[in-house]
């Protein structure tokens, strides 16, 4: 057990420079998404949805599975930052918040994967 | 712990319609942010064949679905016009007061026309391929 102040640990260390780094994420992601989602909003009126040839072959068209997974990242993440600072402001008591995050992480992550995923496997099938 | 300064409690300000749209910004993003599972369930129905995507083409197509990609649009359409009002803020734009509160109706009939004419368009999401 250390004697020092939490003070004394942290002067003349400077910031670590992080402090804005989730705001700074969030608008990043937000400024994605602008041409992103409007992309993919259009893209949705013109596919004939109910057509699985339509849609598996324009999934795996040209740069389309490069803007779908751009869209999917930025998504996740804008959306995980997002939540965050929902649990961060209404959910209480210390380990609710902390497992309130972390569940919050995982299933951002998970959603991410599983989307990657599917769009690896319709690019590739479009390959061959 | 120690006592910190806190903002004001909100029962202390008189409601003003901008403080709606500060919490339905709040409300659209995590509605959305549910939403994301549908959008990959979609995408791995896709990927996981014909079979699977008529199944979940089927489901998505059912009125119940319908109302809720309905809801999602509608809160895409607020969220997206909304974040670009915060956009400008952040870039140190439109932040008096009166400005304020002007563009949040600016916001409200962008986001509203914008859903009307998305929802006309997209009507049945799944309808039959012409």
């Amino acid at each position: 057990m250390s004697l020092r102040s939490p003070l004394g640990k942290v002067l003349g260390r400077g910031s670590a420079g992080e402090g804005v780094g989730h705001w700074w994420a969030q608008r990043a992601s937000a400024l994605l998404l602008v041409p992103l989602s409007v992309w993919f909003l259009v893209a949705l009126l013109e596919l004939p949805l109910t057509d699985y040839a339509a849609v598996s072959i324009w999934m795996a068209r040209g740069w389309n599975p490069v803007w779908l997974a751009l869209l999917l990242l930025s998504l996740c993440w804008h959306s995980r930052l997002g939540v965050q600072v929902v649990i961060e402001d209404y959910v209480h008591g210390p380990s609710l918040k902390f497992a309130s995050l972390l569940v919050n992480s995982a299933a951002h992550l998970l959603v991410l994967a599983v989307g990657l995923y599917a769009l690896l496997r319709l690019a590739m099938r479009g390959a061959t | 712990m120690t006592e910190r300064p806190l903002s004001p409690h909100l029962s202390v300000y008189r409601f003003l319609h901008t403080m709606a749209l500060s919490i339905l910004h709040r409300i659209t993003g995590v509605w959305m942010a549910l939403g994301l599972i549908t959008l990959v369930y979609w995408l791995a129905s896709a990927a996981a064949g014909e079979d699977a995507y008529a199944r979940a083409s089927a489901r998505l197509g059912g009125g119940f679905a319908r109302v809720l990609l309905l809801l999602w649009l509608a809160a895409f359409c607020y969220h997206f016009v909304n974040g670009v009002r915060h956009l400008c803020w952040d870039a140190g734009f439109g932040l008096e007061k009166h400005q304020a509160r002007r563009t949040a109706k600016v916001v409200i009939a962008l986001a509203v026309l914008a859903f009307l004419v998305l929802a006309y368009r997209l009507c049945c999401p799944f309808r039959a391929s012409p």
